[in-house]
């Protein structure tokens, strides 16, 4: 058995309710837009809806101590919110309806820039040694 | 027209808790007695003023954002039961942190309960 690191507990617990308040929030919300008015803003919904998955995800990798999923998870993020965020600011009117991601998180009191930075963070400090979750052996070669 | 009263009640209340989660922060301890205590006061408050919202759409009113409105309530009444589990797995400042974000995610929810109780605006 691999040892896991324990990317679980401290800060990380923090991180996890934290993120679990996000993976609620952002999937009730896409699937309420997506099932109610999707036709008035596809593209912006169906962010919403890939954010609320990614948080979901983000929320059992960091809860189970899936160390490189976790850390996928934070990258993308902060990808997304750097990409959207920007995007939602350069060509507003592909955004017409907000996402969690628009103008880097704006109406989410920038947590969604915020949160991935930390978790980031996090994941660097804790649990020196292993990476990865050593359940499969699958995956990305050659990570520190 | 929102329970403003009651509303701001459990706003602050739900401040007062996060203030008071600071002192285990600062002081590197985990949240005590009197923080679980607190959680749950002001869960109590969230209790009346989410009984006080259901009552508000029995009687047939029809919030801006209706779905919307139930997800807030269910996000408000579920928020600090959780934490505190959340917080009862970690006994140490961490713990203490936990209890503070979700005393502020408090006063957040309950503004934007407010803010489409009634149609329009």
């Amino acid at each position: 058995m691999p040892e896991r690191t324990a990317i679980n507990t401290g800060p990380g617990r923090v991180l996890v309710g934290v993120y679990g308040l996000f993976a609620l929030s952002a999937t009730a919300r896409a699937t309420v837009q997506l099932a109610t008015q999707f036709s008035h803003a596809p593209l912006a919904y169906l962010l919403s809806a890939l954010s609320g998955v990614i948080y979901i995800v983000a929320t059992v990798a960091l809860a189970r101590s899936y160390r490189r999923l976790a850390l996928a998870c934070c990258t993308v993020e902060l990808i997304g919110v750097l990409v959207i965020g920007t995007a939602s600011l350069v060509y507003p009117a592909a955004f017409p309806k907000a996402t969690v991601w628009s103008v880097y998180g704006i109406g989410y009191g920038f947590v969604p820039l915020i949160l991935p930075v930390l978790g980031l963070l996090w994941l660097s400090r804790s649990g020196t040694g292993r990476s990865g979750t050593g359940r499969t052996g699958r995956g990305r070669t050659g990570q520190a | 027209m929102p329970p403003r009263s009651l509303g701001t009640a459990v706003a602050v209340a739900g401040l007062l808790l996060a203030a008071w989660s600071l002192v285990p922060v600062i002081r590197n301890r985990p949240p005590g007695r009197t923080h679980f205590v607190g959680l749950i006061l002001v869960q109590a408050l969230v209790v009346a003023e989410t009984l006080v919202a259901v009552g508000h759409l029995a009687g047939g009113a029809h919030p801006r954002e209706y779905v919307t409105f139930i997800g807030y309530l269910v996000a408000l009444f579920i928020l600090l039961p959780l934490a505190m589990l959340l917080a009862r797995l970690e006994p140490t400042r961490w713990g203490a942190v936990i209890v503070l974000i979700a005393a502020l995610v408090v006063p957040v929810l309950v503004l934007r309960v407010n803010q489409l109780w009634s149609g329009g605006a």
